[in-house]
């Protein structure tokens, strides 16, 4: 699914999402829910660096995935998954927790086909895994058995 | 008369009051909550520097976003 599209998608879903820009870590901006562009890039860019902030108040080592910055005039909201990002902003007092969840399923939506190769090649070495470990399992299961008729006679 | 008077200063004072606790309450509302990979949260409320640095560029975002 294209950016677009995840956008349209989400502020069908979210009512409290005024308005939502899918961009890289370079501020290219990939959709919008603004029709002007000039007005798209200029949000992005303002997330952009909302984000950058926020990446330089951080104290420890761990990346920042999320935020949500209230002010008195509505809320922001960015959800960063490697390179590609969403921020929305919402009226005052927004359900947090529901927000998250929409912009999460949107930026996934966004980029499937980058997530699940690696997930099937992680599932098939899982699988093969698994498969040795259950004919292990089931040669360690024998072999007691053959123990035991020495012990019984 | 004096009642009437007493009583009119009283629901002017309560109101002042109120309006004075609401704007503080939304003052106070003002805040950054930041979430991190490993599962760790930080909220920065207002006043703090993290957030006298984050407050400013939010208010920009929702005015770019919300201007026609």
């Amino acid at each position: 699914m294209d950016a677009q599209q995840a956008l349209a998608d989400l502020t069908e879903i979210s009512s409290q999402i005024e308005a939502a820009v899918v961009f890289d870590d370079q501020g290219k901006v990939a959709g919008s829910t603004i029709a002007e562009g000039d007005r798209a890039d200029v949000l992005a860019k303002a997330a952009a660096a909302l984000l950058a902030a926020a990446e330089e108040v951080k104290t420890g080592e761990s990346v920042l995935t999320q935020l949500e910055v209230s002010t008195g005039e509505g809320s922001v909201f960015a959800v960063r998954d490697g390179k590609t990002s969403i921020a929305a902003t919402t009226g005052g007092n927004p359900t947090a927790g529901l927000v998250f969840y929409d912009l999460k399923s949107a930026l996934r939506s966004v980029k499937p086909a980058a997530k699940s190769a690696p997930a099937k090649k992680k599932t098939a070495t899982a699988a093969k895994k698994s498969t040795a470990a259950s004919a292990k399992k089931k040669t360690a299961a024998r072999k007691p058995a053959t123990r035991k008729k020495p012990d019984a006679s | 008369m004096r009642r009437s008077i007493a009583a009119a200063l009283g629901v002017a004072g309560g109101m002042l009051a109120g309006a004075a606790f609401i704007r503080r309450q939304g003052a106070s509302r003002e805040r950054a909550d930041l979430y991190f990979e490993d599962g760790s949260m930080l909220s920065l409320t207002n006043g703090s520097p993290g957030a006298e640095r984050l407050l400013p560029l939010a208010r920009e975002v929702i005015r770019n976003a919300r201007a026609r």
